[in-house]
């Protein structure tokens, strides 16, 4: 019989504040956390906007201990801390306890910063650091380091889903058997001149520059690309039986989980979502359910002209018209490796509270939009089960399916 | 030429900076990695430091023998000649 896994601790810091608390809190009251660039180097960019972290990962971390950490290491340490915390602490066996943190692109910022130092001062001047800075398993490591977990330590890396699928990871690592609690998320830092120009050129990001709150417009008519974010998103996953036996609190059930690959393009999604559907498909065979029991969804929607709408026709071939919608992404912009982590925490606290963030600048809807967004309001919905949607450069599909206990 | 205490007191300031030492608990007679926790790591980044701060250089295979903050303060009068 297959082990049943819940949920019993939430950690984030995201551009909608530096906790679980305060991102939940900008998501249902439509609040956007994308802002101006004001660095010096933004200038010469064509995309000047991001959504930047609301709270300093260096004011809450130890001066010294930031100081050895990529930016997203210290996001990650942050995430994990709030929801081991939120877990209770819970006393384990470090053989059984493990940790699943991905990144999409892992330590950029240190490896650019680091660069820098080589071109102006010589290689004695690279700090010794370096390497377990912008290792992209660095952000799993050193949470592990933290918590001495033993039972493995994981960095799953595949773009835009990484979040979900490093969750999915957590739920393979409990069902079989090789520990009782995981530790499961992603992480992503990486505003930075480069990346934004790697993506700008490939005019996959948004250039509203003068009004940064209303650029990250999923299914919008006026949609022009993505609005970078960074931040991570830790969930704390538990054999069912091992969280009851210390009486812990509960937030919902990660029920299954569907992983597949387009084998189509390299950065394209499929047009009609044939991988998505597969994933949706696969990850409610593996939650034993039927697709009128999913009552909501959390969209990947990026707020791309092309990936939005394949994501709808997936939807409509993998579900039909019932689920209620959103993409919190119009809020938080996106999150890359830590994007399917924090949506996970939306979908979780949507089935926990019964409320679904909108999707908020969704002003004029994009013709072929038939199913049932919830636009600029939040809006209360008795959830049985919900999913979460993720995909990523690469042909990467990820699907989480959580239900209420 | 700097004095052993003042070259202490400058090797004390690196030591906080690079791996939160307190400085009072910086004197000769301590041991970087025993006494002071600097770990291997921190241990470059201070040896870096130093050859910035005093204007000498310090040989990776002298690096070994300079257990102490007494030994990197020695080697550091005997550099500056």
């Amino acid at each position: 019989m297959t082990a049943e896994v819940v949920i019993t601790g939430l950690g984030a810091t995201t551009p909608l504040g530096g906790d679980v608390a305060s991102t939940w809190d900008g998501m249902v009251t439509g609040r956007s956390g994308v802002g101006p660039l004001t660095q010096e180097w933004a200038a010469q960019l064509p995309v000047r906007i991001a959504a930047q972290l609301a709270v300093e990962p260096t004011t809450v971390l130890d001066r010294v201990q930031a100081r050895r950490l990529d930016r997203s290491e210290m996001t990650a340490i942050i995430a994990a801390r709030e929801a081991w915390a939120d877990a209770g602490s819970p006393e384990i066996d470090s053989e059984r306890l493990a940790v699943s943190i991905g990144t999409g692109i892992g330590g950029a910022q240190t490896l650019l910063n680091q660069d820098d130092i080589l071109e102006a001062s010589g290689p004695r001047r690279v700090s010794p650091h370096t390497v377990p800075m912008l290792m992209p398993n660095g952000p799993a490591a050193w949470v592990g380091l933290e918590l001495k977990a033993q039972a493995g330590v994981h960095c799953v890396a595949s773009a835009c889903a990484t979040g979900s699928e490093a969750i999915a990871l957590g739920l393979d690592i409990i069902r079989s058997g090789r520990a009782d609690i995981v530790v499961a998320g992603g992480t992503e830092a990486v505003v930075h001149p480069l990346p934004i120009a790697g993506f700008a050129s490939m005019r996959a990001m948004s250039t509203r520059n003068d009004e940064p709150e209303r650029a990250s417009r999923p299914w919008d008519k006026a949609r022009d690309g993505f609005v970078l974010g960074e931040g991570a998103g830790v969930v704390v996953l538990e054999r069912a039986d091992h969280a009851r036996a210390r009486g812990a609190k509960v937030y919902a059930r990660l029920a299954g989980a569907g992983l597949t690959s387009d084998g189509y393009d390299i950065v394209q999604p499929h047009p009609e979502g044939d991988g998505a559907v597969r994933a949706i498909k696969a990850a409610l065979r593996d939650a034993h359910l039927d697709p009128r029991e999913v009552t909501h969804v959390n969209a990947h929607a990026t707020s791309t002209p092309v990936g939005d709408m394949g994501e709808i026709k997936g939807l409509h071939r993998a579900l039909g018209e019932h689920p209620v919608i959103t993409s919190t992404k119009s809020m938080t912009g996106h999150l890359l490796g830590a994007a399917g982590a924090v949506e996970s925490i939306a979908t979780i606290l949507a089935v926990h509270h019964g409320l679904v963030p909108p999707t908020i600048n969704l002003d004029d809807p994009d013709d072929g939009l038939d199913l049932d967004v919830v636009a600029h309001k939040a809006r209360h919905l008795e959830i049985g089960a919900a999913i979460n949607n993720s995909f990523g450069f690469g042909g990467h599909n990820a699907v989480l399916v959580f239900t209420r206990v | 030429m700097t004095s052993r205490e003042d070259i202490t007191g400058g090797l004390a300031e690196i030591l906080e900076e690079v791996a939160g030492v307190n400085p009072d608990d910086v004197a000769e007679e301590k041991s970087f990695t025993e006494d002071l926790d600097v770990d291997s790591l921190s241990m470059v980044e201070v040896v870096v430091a130093a050859e910035e701060k005093f204007g000498v250089k310090i040989p990776d295979d002298e690096v070994q023998n300079l257990k102490t903050v007494g030994d990197a303060v020695s080697y550091i009068v005997k550099a500056q000649g």
